[in-house]
């Protein structure tokens, strides 16, 4: 008998000890509790949580070590976070009342999230009192630090188009020229196909790799209102034909296997896109402007060498969108918790004012290859050794006629993660684009 | 586990008057033994599972204010198609990983069990995998299996270039094989340990009557594991449950959505998509799922309680 029972119990046990073990997980952020301080830091100082990933994060570091050592009472603690660990880990936080001084982010959708949860400062007025701070930034920067007409982070870092990159010795190997267009696109997958090479390189696995060939073939072919209304809330702009049109011609590509074999397990994170690029196994990539440091240091001679060609996207033929539109990260952007102390508050913006793309650090985003969204740096990106590819990301930022933000972050996190979610089920041609429109009209607005 | 389950002094008794007498004597200081486990499980088992389950009739996206809106989460979960498709690849994963981990695991625990040294040295190189982190793991494979860099690459094998985590059939196949490959050890063990409990006089007496050894392994050691198999598969299929790790690392739920199991689902819902009231809601169905899970295998199992596997018996 005892033996029978015993056995029943460890099993019950066992069995809600597993329940609990799913619930622990989500119950973590509940039950935690707001916070007094909100400091993560402890003391008087404040916090900073940053990136990790070179050559932001050096640079990040640098910055707060200089504004430390020139501020020893008023100090700044950073806790470095891997980029997708990040994202859960400062909702998670803020959510908690655990959120660092100064909060980074991407602007858009997930702030507007900690605005509408009074989350984040208001900074409109500081900027109305602080002039010279703002008016030696890029203007396009601040569309998403701006929520309803009220601006809530202090754009940072640098500006971040995506680019069509090339590998000019795959080029040169199949004789082919680079696209002028989306039909130039279409006619070259074949040829690179029947080298053995694969035309584009993508990380399908981080989804929203696949989601900048959306934005751009979108607004290429319809202008970028048609995202606009779905920013703005409108009932069924998924429904816009120009839609459709672009979705059926990313299958188009899929099934031309015009992307490298076992994209959809390739992830961003890991730079596996990029060493496709650069070891000549995939003649194009559609990326960052991020990747280019990354290419720089890891792939040999190949940007050293100039084997890397970087264009804007080309135009679609009869598109009615303008050919120097892009899309991308138009800044970094740095908020500042409500839930900090008056002291934390006056300590972030003192690091606004004199740290934020000091001339130092303005020196060290060029050295990495980067474009810092501050005015006038012209010279200096001409006397760096990427003055090329400076000159192009710069004039592709400041020329362009609309800077769209990525959707992923124009978006609420919500609607972010339907959108990822079907645009990876598009790429692997699990659903038609009439589904993707129609599951896409449900989320608009949330 | 272990630390959860209540004292097991009685197995192993051989007379039932002695168990008897001893648990009933024994009662007292048994509790208090239990009473630490049991502060252990009402703080990180119980109260999280209410607060879930009343989380699940509230709205509320992880940062802002939770908003109590009765059967909303629940609505839309319920209606929401990935629910099925989660509960499916889950019930799949569950199915199959069991299916290919016990026999397995039955064969190498049998061949284990043999007092023989090499044996034991193979024994311990068996036992590596469940050293490592499932994350460890992971990476390790999906580097493994890259169809660009891998090991097709590397070792000039044109037939593993597959897209191992690219295609949906192939993506939950490697899914299984890694949770195979990290788990048959410990099965492994368990069941030696078992074979070694068999009385060496049953396998005497069936050699004298001239049972081969296949008819023995049928006809004694199978029947003598049946509990063993039962402890083991409740382990395998409750376990199968909470897979999250590994597949988030290995396929992050994809391609699409192949290998978007109902843990991932959850995550996803809950800290991705910033929806904790439907999350919530996720979490008590796999709450409910694995409560049932454990019942149905206790009935198949433990029922007749007069049934002794003792020897003599």
């Amino acid at each position: 008998m005892s033996v029978d029972r015993n056995t029943i119990s460890r099993r019950n046990f066992l069995n809600l000890g597993v329940g609990a073990g799913a619930a622990a997980a989500l119950a973590a952020c509940g039950s935690s509790g707001p916070s007094s301080t909100g400091s993560g830091g402890g003391g008087g100082a404040a916090s900073y949580w940053i990136l990790t990933g070179q050559p932001g994060q050096d640079i990040r570091q640098h910055s707060v070590d200089r504004f430390n050592s020139a501020n020893p009472n008023t100090k700044i603690q950073t806790t470095a976070f891997q980029n997708d660990a990040y994202k859960t880990k400062i909702k998670t936080a803020i959510g908690a009342g655990q959120a660092p001084t100064i909060i980074w982010g991407w602007g858009g959708g997930g702030l507007k999230s900690y605005v509408e949860a009074n989350q984040v400062e208001d900074l409109t007025d500081w900027f109305s009192q602080n002039a010279a701070v703002k008016d030696r930034l890029f203007p396009s920067s601040f569309g998403a630090a701006t929520v309803k007409g009220k601006i809530y982070a202090m754009p940072a870092e640098t500006v971040q188009p995506i680019v069509l990159y090339y590998n000019k010795k795959v080029f040169d190997k199949v004789g082919v020229q680079p696209p002028q267009s989306w039909g130039d696109i279409m006619n070259l997958v074949p040829n690179f196909n029947a080298q053995g090479i694969a035309p584009f390189s993508l990380g399908g696995q981080s989804r929203w790799t696949n989601m900048m060939w959306l934005e751009f073939l979108l607004d290429r072919t319809a202008g970028s209102e048609v995202f606009q209304n779905v920013f703005e809330g409108k009932k069924d702009a998924w429904s816009d034909p120009a839609v459709t049109d672009m979705l059926t011609k990313v299958q188009d590509l899929v099934k031309a296997n015009g992307f490298i074999k076992g994209f959809s397990s390739i992830t961003a994170d890991s730079n596996a896109d990029q060493a496709l690029l650069y070891t000549g196994k995939a003649a194009m990539m559609l990326h960052g402007s991020w990747t280019y440091g990354s290419m720089a240091s890891a792939g040999g001679d190949f940007v050293s060498g100039g084997h890397l060609g970087y264009m804007n996207f080309p135009p679609v033929e009869g598109g009615k969108g303008d050919p120097t539109n892009t899309v991308g990260n138009p800044g970094q952007y740095l908020s500042i918790s409500s839930k900090a102390t008056a002291a934390q508050k006056d300590i972030a913006k003192k690091f606004f004012t004199t740290a934020v793309l000091s001339d130092a650090e303005i020196k060290e985003w060029i050295s990495s290859g980067s474009v810092p969204i501050v005015k006038g740096t012209e010279s200096q990106l001409a006397a760096s050794k990427d003055a090329a590819f400076l000159k192009f990301i710069y004039d592709t930022a400041s020329k362009a006629k609309t800077f769209a933000q990525s959707w992923d972050q124009a978006l609420s996190p919500t609607a972010a993660e339907t959108l990822l979610d079907n645009i990876a089920k598009l790429f692997q041609l699990s659903i038609t684009p009439q589904q993707w429109v129609a599951n896409m009209n449900e989320v608009i607005g949330k | 586990m272990t630390t959860l389950a209540p004292p097991t002094a009685p197995v192993g008794q051989h007379t039932t008057t002695t168990t008897t007498t001893a648990s009933g004597g024994r009662s007292g200081p048994v509790v208090w033994m239990a009473l630490p486990a049991l502060v252990m499980f009402v703080g990180f088992g119980v109260i999280p599972l209410v607060g879930v389950l009343a989380l699940s009739f509230t709205t509320w996206d992880g940062i802002g204010a939770i908003v109590p809106s009765g059967l909303t989460s629940w609505r839309a979960v319920l209606s929401d198609p990935g629910l099925p498709h989660a509960l499916w690849v889950t019930f799949l994963v569950m199915i199959l990983s069991w299916a290919v981990q016990t026999p397995l695991s039955i064969l190498i625990g049998v061949f284990l069990a043999a007092h023989k040294r090499y044996r034991g040295f193979l024994a311990v190189l068996y036992f590596i995998p469940l050293l490592l982190s499932s994350a460890a793991i992971s990476i390790t494979f999906k580097a493994l299996l890259d169809p660009n860099f891998g090991l097709a690459t590397g070792l000039g094998i044109p037939f593993l270039a597959q897209d191992w985590l690219g295609q949906a059939n192939l993506a939950l196949g490697v899914v299984i094989f890694v949770v195979s490959w990290q788990y048959i050890p410990f099965h492994s063990l368990i069941y030696q340990g078992a074979v070694r409990q068999i009385p060496t006089s049953m396998n005497e007496a069936a050699t004298i009557d001239g049972a081969g050894r296949v008819r023995m392994f049928f006809s004694i050691t199978i029947p003598q594991l049946k509990y063993t198999i039962i402890t083991s598969s409740t382990l395998m299929v409750v376990g199968s449950l909470t897979f999250f790790d590994l597949i988030f690392v290995l396929t992050a739920g994809g391609p699409g959505d192949a290998t978007r199991v109902l843990a991932l689902e959850m995550y996803q819902t809950g800290f991705q998509a910033n929806l904790m009231g439907p999350a919530s809601a996720i979490a008590v169905i796999l709450v409910l799922v694995g409560l049932a899970l454990a019942l149905i295998l206790r009935r198949v199992g433990g029922g007749s309680a007069s049934e002794s596997q003792m020897e003599g018996a």
